[in-house]
């Protein structure tokens, strides 16, 4: 058991240390900002957890188009539905941060704006894929659209908002880029963070296979009927 | 019930070990009443997300025990 669950371990040990390090480190003093700097350890892992998590089911979409297994078609969307999810508590704590800090809660900013296109977009793929009654056919149109809709991820989360001016980290005239490299986080939140950004992303994967298990339950018990 | 005594050992573990971090912090504070009300009362804070996060998981590991029972039976 122990030797299965090591990394659920590892996901426990991580998410105690980003919240009592993450509240109670040193961060540095900055204006507007003040303690809500520490949304760096909750707020951001989201969207580092979401990207994971889709980049997982478009490589499960992938492998049913290739090897035309069911299991596949169920990671693919059990994946993308827990991505959803980060990415939609993302926006949510993204609008109450911003309310104190930015003045409101929605100001259109175009890391916003894509943030909400790429949520609809994957909206749309699992209104797609539960519109098919075919199963064969459902999993064939889902997995082709997933593939478009995490190739949209990339222009509206990380090409755009770069290109114009924006209130996030990183926009027009930034140099580099500010999550990764940037020398504008300081090191002693960089320890928080890393870890913060990997116990995020693990409780995501450990509730998919969750998900995935039940489906899979649930598709059995089905086929049994 | 193995796996039970499991659970609830961790969770006491992890009541230990966070009161003592906690106390690691700020070794002048005598009793556990002053420790919570220094720093701004942070440490309020963190006991609130801490028994979130301690409930999330353990509903967590209880609902991956029920998936596991399932997994096994046969129909």
């Amino acid at each position: 058991m122990i030797n299965k669950s090591w990394w659920k371990i590892l996901t426990i040990i991580l998410l105690l240390y980003t919240f009592i390090a993450g509240l109670l480190i040193e961060v540095p003093s900055l204006d507007i900002l003040h303690e809500t700097i520490r949304n760096l350890f909750f707020h951001v892992p989201m969207w580092f957890g979401m990207m994971v998590l889709l980049i997982v089911s478009l490589v499960y979409s992938i492998s049913f188009l290739r090897k035309h297994s069911f299991r596949a078609d169920i990671y693919a969307a059990e994946y993308a539905k827990t991505g959803l999810i980060f990415g939609l508590l993302g926006l949510i704590t993204g609008a109450v941060w911003a309310n104190y800090t930015w003045g409101k809660p929605w100001s259109n900013d175009p890391k916003q704006l894509g943030a909400a296109i790429a949520i609809l977009i994957y909206a749309a793929y699992f209104v797609l894929r539960n519109s098919i009654p075919d199963i064969d056919k459902r999993a064939k149109v889902a997995a082709v659209y997933n593939i478009f809709a995490c190739a949209m991820l990339f222009p509206t989360l990380w090409i755009i908002p770069r290109m114009v001016e924006s209130l996030h980290p990183g926009g027009q005239g930034v140099e580099g880029n500010p999550g990764i490299n940037g020398s504008d986080l300081d090191p002693t939140m960089r320890i928080v963070f890393w870890p913060a950004v990997i116990g995020w992303t693990l409780l995501g994967v450990w509730i998919t296979t969750l998900k995935i298990r039940f489906e899979l339950v649930k598709e059995k018990r089905i086929s049994n009927e | 019930m193995n796996k039970r005594h499991k659970i609830l050992f961790l969770f006491i573990a992890i009541v230990v070990k966070t009161s003592a971090i906690a106390q690691g912090v700020n070794p002048a504070m005598e009793t556990k009443e002053d420790l919570m009300k220094t720093g701004g009362h942070i440490y309020i804070v963190l006991a609130v997300v801490l028994t979130i996060l301690a409930g999330l998981i353990i509903y967590l590991a209880r609902l991956e025990r029920k998936i596991s029972k399932l997994e096994k039976t046969n129909y």
